[in-house]
């Protein structure tokens, strides 16, 4: 190689080479004595551009740079689960134990533990045909995942050689394959992986699961498939995180990955502090045994907050190929938006709307076309779902973004402000939040809950538009005069709200509510709905049914009958009847 | 060997070009002395080869093409720091301006900071008792927490700043008095940041206090620096010296305005409402400096205050500060309009960290659910209001009146508090279960009803609140709860 590569301009996180031929666009570099992590990200005749994932203060001209002839990648293999990475995939724990409370610049850390030893069970034997994404051994990697290590997708051949079940570290070889050409490979307990590029599946399978999450208006509502995608747009103090951070604890994936990008310290030593007191009531193990978190904090360099969305994508696809059901949470993708938008007004892009550069909907689309229930390689089924939070300037939904999200994402779960200002959590607004798996997942739901269930959410739902029309009317003349009929619909709206849609993320049984429980509070609600609508036709003032206390017991039901004793609900219906009978006598 | 480059190549508002430099590096701080004998500071924001900008923190005033030598200092903007900084007073970029003399410094540290690894950060969940009934009850202070006050021009905000400094127990209540407040002022008038001083003078913490004043008439590129150096000196003394840190920014509006003019004479291109793209980063590496880490004793609490321009809340300072910080404390101004003291608007307002440091063994068990309660019927006080405004008060429905009612003692007795007014956590509890006894029972859907149970009155005629409010800064025994 002709002379060495050195830096020529620094502008922030933007370093310009001059007059280089050695790099190809997207590879991995280093970056100064300091061997910062870098990404090419730019290459013409004069200059090739360079993204630094750290700090430039103190680079100077003429400082080295090398390449590492690879794209951005990650490190693949057991030690992912209960652990906690920046953005480019750097163990935060490990750089903790190395350079203290701050995070110092080009800390050599690898990403997973090379000396920790696992306990592998080899799968293959020798003679045996392996295609890439085939499991050739397992071991456990916490108490509740089992770590299956899966041929690299771009590698086939005829097992050679195993080594007896055992102990090892990450890099040792355990497996050694031949190819079709006669070459030998060697399989180690890790792999590699560009971020940028999507994992091969065997092909993709119809959105026909649900992710049950124990939040009833999602659940209920607003579904979400495995392997859907979901848009949780909210202005400041609407809870975005906080929806997220329910979802991560309770819905039924098996491994989640929490990617906090671009969002506050505070919020993710609180996920740590949380998750691992959590025990998982399905497992009965911490959640952190489940759990994957990518920090990149707001003060964390920018470019590293662009990559780590795609880190944890890689992550969640990686398990997603051992044949798990993953869910990311990505908090929040507009961080990852301004994040490129910031690097492209560094490089002096053209920008298209506010500022954004016009490959904005392009990249939004890779992302979330990036979810999926698939067949895996490995013939297992597994899947990806992403829900990504959004944060639109000012609140506005108009905003690129929210719009461009919008059209990549199929459930769009709406914060509203007035919601949160009278703290009715989650603040999901249910007349412009929407989901388009209703038709996918109904035979799902009517296998597994019967007929009713569809019924239910459909007249409650019909309940919610009727008395959003009716508020239109009451804001301008007041309740008092609608006839008892529309105060019938405008109770039992209410009812819907504060009894079923609110729910309490820091009560012990509310916090996660199972679908059958969801159904019968349903059923409870539209009970009593119909019972007074009979009494009222036989002109009995509505005044009489409320006096009755019934809608507040319903208000309370959530808090009153456990999720473990279902069977309450028919004390409740068999109270509301003998109650309303009385009227009528 | 040190070099002197003469002249410079161009300059452009604050930013001057030099050609030829050898050996430069990135935010590398400069020297530039001019043929008068004064010298100005400045530091490198951009290196093209041999072509190197510099920002020049005086301003280029009096700078010609060729009456300037520029030495290169080798080193990155860095503050000296020791214990004696406390009650000392410097200019936004660090230098002392009380004429006391220079730091003598045990430690030189980065403005820039480094970010604190999210892993080794404690969550903070040690309240702050400030004293003020709708800050302590609804969006409750945190030890380590970023809570900035939204107000707006001519608004009570300086005032709420320093009663919660005056009122705040910061320190442990164990008898350790660290404490210490950094104060930074950026772009605010004369008159205000000697109202600071004055203040603090007065509530004797004069001696615990680290000023950074940066005054209206100052050169905006030292605005740019001064938060920076201020967090620097909170981070030293919390983390180094075991302190608690209280860290009053205002008037960040001003500060982001000094970056976007920075930012244009850059020629860089301009995000939302002209300023830089980057803004939302700048911002964050900043407010993300609040916090606690594992093995120190002190902490770093921010309360930034920053003016919304023409009160509007999607500005993009508010609303990118909002996205960063831990909750907002929003002032109204009808409220002030009112007379109302502190004018808190309620509704928008939110801690976020409230949840996990408030109720049983930290403030009352009855903490959250009274806060909700409190919010929710607030918020039905507004519905209450509109249809008013539309149909008239006398046609407005019996449970409708209560709640009018409510409004009107929630913000007389509850947010009106006086600037001399300092209540305990169960006064302010007490007093919101008083006011929430106003309303129906049935009302009150957010609690359950063994708390119901303990303290809703149904006794209304013992429901006097112009006694509460007197009694409780005059005789304390009239409490009945």
């Amino acid at each position: 190689m002709a002379a060495k590569d050195v830096i020529y301009g620094i502008n922030g996180p933007v370093v310009t080479v001059r007059n280089t031929r050695s790099f190809s666009m997207m590879e991995m570099v280093y970056v100064g004595e300091q061997r910062l992590v870098g990404e090419i990200i730019g290459i013409n005749d004069k200059f090739t551009t360079v993204q630094v994932y750290e700090e430039t203060t103190g680079l100077r001209p003429g400082d080295p740079i090398t390449g590492t002839g690879a794209p951005m990648n990650v490190l693949l293999g057991p030690g992912i689960i209960d652990n906690i990475f920046d953005g480019i995939e750097r163990p935060l724990k490990a750089i903790e134990e190395t350079s203290g409370s701050f995070i110092s610049r080009g800390a050599a850390v690898s990403s997973l533990d090379l000396d920790r030893e696992w306990d592998v069970t080899i799968k293959a034997r020798p003679g045996d045909r392996l295609e890439g994404g085939m499991i050739y051994a397992v071991c456990p990697e916490t108490a509740i995942i089992e770590h299956r290590f899966i041929v690299p997708p771009d590698l086939s051949g005829t097992v050679v050689k195993v080594a007896p079940d055992g102990k090892y570290k990450l890099m040792d070889t355990i497996v050694t394959i031949k190819d079709g050409k006669g070459e030998e490979h060697q399989l180690t307990l890790c792999q590699k992986w560009p971020i940028r590029t999507a994992r091969p599946c065997k092909n993709r399978l119809p959105a026909t699961v649900p992710l049950i999450t124990g939040q009833r208006i999602i659940d209920t509502m607003l579904p979400i498939s495995k392997g859907g995608t979901a848009a949780i747009p909210g202005g400041f103090g609407t809870g975005k995180t906080m929806t997220q951070h329910q979802l991560a604890k309770w819905c039924d994936a098996n491994i989640i990955v929490y990617v906090g990008c671009g969002e506050r310290g505070n919020e993710m030593s609180q996920v740590l502090d949380e998750f691992s007191e959590l025990i998982d009531p399905k497992s009965g193990r911490p959640m952190t045994d489940r759990t994957v978190l990518i920090a990149n904090t707001s003060n964390m360099p920018v470019a590293a907050r662009e990559a780590s969305i795609y880190t944890g994508l890689t992550l969640a696809e990686y398990y997603r190929d051992m044949g798990y059901h993953v869910a990311i949470m990505a908090d929040s993708t507009s961080r990852w938006a301004e994040a490129l938008r910031e690097i492209s007004g560094r490089l002096e892009e053209m920008p298209a709307e506010e500022g954004f550069p016009a490959y904005l909907p392009s990249r939004l689309s890779e992302f979330y076309e990036r979810a999926g229930r698939v067949d895996t390689l490995c013939g297992a089924e597994g899947s990806v779902t992403i829900i990504g939070a959004v944060s639109p300037q000012g609140s506005d939904f108009s905003e690129p973004v929210t719009q461009n999200t919008k059209r990549f994402t199929r459930c769009f779960w709406a914060l509203d402000k007035s919601l949160a200002y009278a703290r009715h959590y989650p603040a999901i607004n249910w007349m412009n939040s929407y989901s388009e798996y209703y038709t996918d997942l109904d035979p799902w739901f009517r296998k597994n809950l019967g007929d009713d269930f569809i019924k239910y959410r459909n007249k409650i739902s019909a309940i919610l538009h009727e008395e959003s029309a009716l508020m239109e009317i009451v804001k301008l003349i007041g309740s008092d005069v609608l006839p008892d009929d529309q105060k019938l619909i405008i109770e039992t709206a209410k009812a819907i709200r504060v009894g079923f849609l609110q729910q309490n993320a820091f009560h012990a049984d509310d916090t996660f509510v199972p679908l059958e429980k969801q159904k019968l509070m349903m059923k409870a609600i539209l009970h009593l709905y119909s019972r007074s609508r009979k009494i009222i036709a036989a002109a009995i003032p509505i005044s009489r049914i409320m006096e009755l206390g019934l809608f507040e017991r319903l208000a309370k039901m959530k808090y009153d009958i456990p999720n473990s004793k279902p069977e309450l609900f028919d004390d409740l219906i068999s109270d509301i009847d003998s109650a309303l009978s009385a009227l009528t006598e | 060997m040190i070099l002197d480059y003469v002249g410079v190549k161009e300059i452009n508002g604050s930013l001057i070009v030099l050609d030829g430099v050898e050996n430069a590096s990135f935010e590398e701080m400069v020297d530039i002395r001019l043929e008068n004998g004064a010298c100005r500071h400045g530091r490198i924001v951009q290196i093209d080869g041999k072509r190197i900008v510099v920002q020049v923190f005086e301003g280029t005033k009096s700078i010609s093409l060729d009456n300037t030598r520029t030495r290169l200092k080798a080193r990155p903007m860095e503050l000296a720091l020791s214990p004696e900084i406390m009650g000392r007073v410097f200019s936004g970029a660090g230098s002392p301006i009380d004429g006391l003399g220079e730091i003598y410094p045990v430690k030189m540290a980065n403005v820039n900071g480094t970010p604190m690894n999210p892993v080794s950060r404690v969550y903070p969940r040690n309240y702050i008792n400030t004293g003020i009934s709708t800050i302590d009850t609804l969006m409750t202070l945190i030890r380590g927490q970023k809570l900035p006050i939204f107000s707006g021009s001519g608004m009570k905000h300086n005032e709420l700043a320093v009663q919660i400094v005056r009122q705040a127990k910061i320190a442990d209540t164990d008898g350790d008095n660290k404490f210490g407040i950094v104060f930074a002022a950026m772009g605010v008038k004369n008159d205000v940041a000697d109202y600071f001083r004055r203040s603090f003078d007065e509530s004797g913490v004069l001696s615990r206090v680290v000023m950074f004043l940066n005054l209206a008439n100052d050169p905006i590129i030292e605005r740019t620096l001064t938060p920076r150096c201020a967090l620097t000196a909170a981070e030293y003394l919390a983390f180094e010296c075991n302190m608690h840190v209280l860290v009053i920014m205002t008037d960040m509006t001003s500060y982001a305005e000094a970056l976007r003019e920075f930012s244009s004479s850059k020629g860089e291109i301009p995000g939302r409402k002209g300023y830089p793209g980057y803004l939302y980063s700048d911002l964050a590496s900043l407010y993300e400096r609040a916090g606690m880490i594992r093995g120190s004793k002190g902490s770093v609490t921010q309360i930034p205050i920053l003016t919304m321009p023409n009160d509007d809340i999607t500005h993009p300072v508010p609303d990118l500060t909002g996205y960063i910080t831990e909750g907002q404390i929003v002032l109204d101004r009808q409220l002030e309009g009112s007379g109302f003291y502190p004018p808190v608007s309620v509704l928008p307002s939110l801690s976020r960290l409230m949840k996990d440091g408030i109720g049983e063994g930290y403030t009352r068990a009855d903490h959250q659910p009274l806060a909700n309660q409190l919010f929710a019927s607030y918020a039905r006080v507004q519905d209450a209001r509109s249809l008013a405004s539309v149909i008239g008060e006398e046609e407005l429905s019996p449970t409708d009146k209560k709640y009018m009612e409510f409004g009107k003692l929630f913000e007389q007795y509850f947010v009106n508090q006086g600037f001399h007014e300092n209540r305990t956590i169960e006064q302010s509890l007490d007093l919101g279960w008083k006011l929430l006894s106003t309303l129906p029972r049935t009302e009150l859907d957010r609690v359950d009803d063994a708390l119901l149970d303990k303290y809703y009155i149904e006794d209304k005629e013992s429901l006097s609140f112009h006694t509460i409010a007197s009694a409780q800064s005059v005789d304390p025994d009239d409490d009945d709860a």
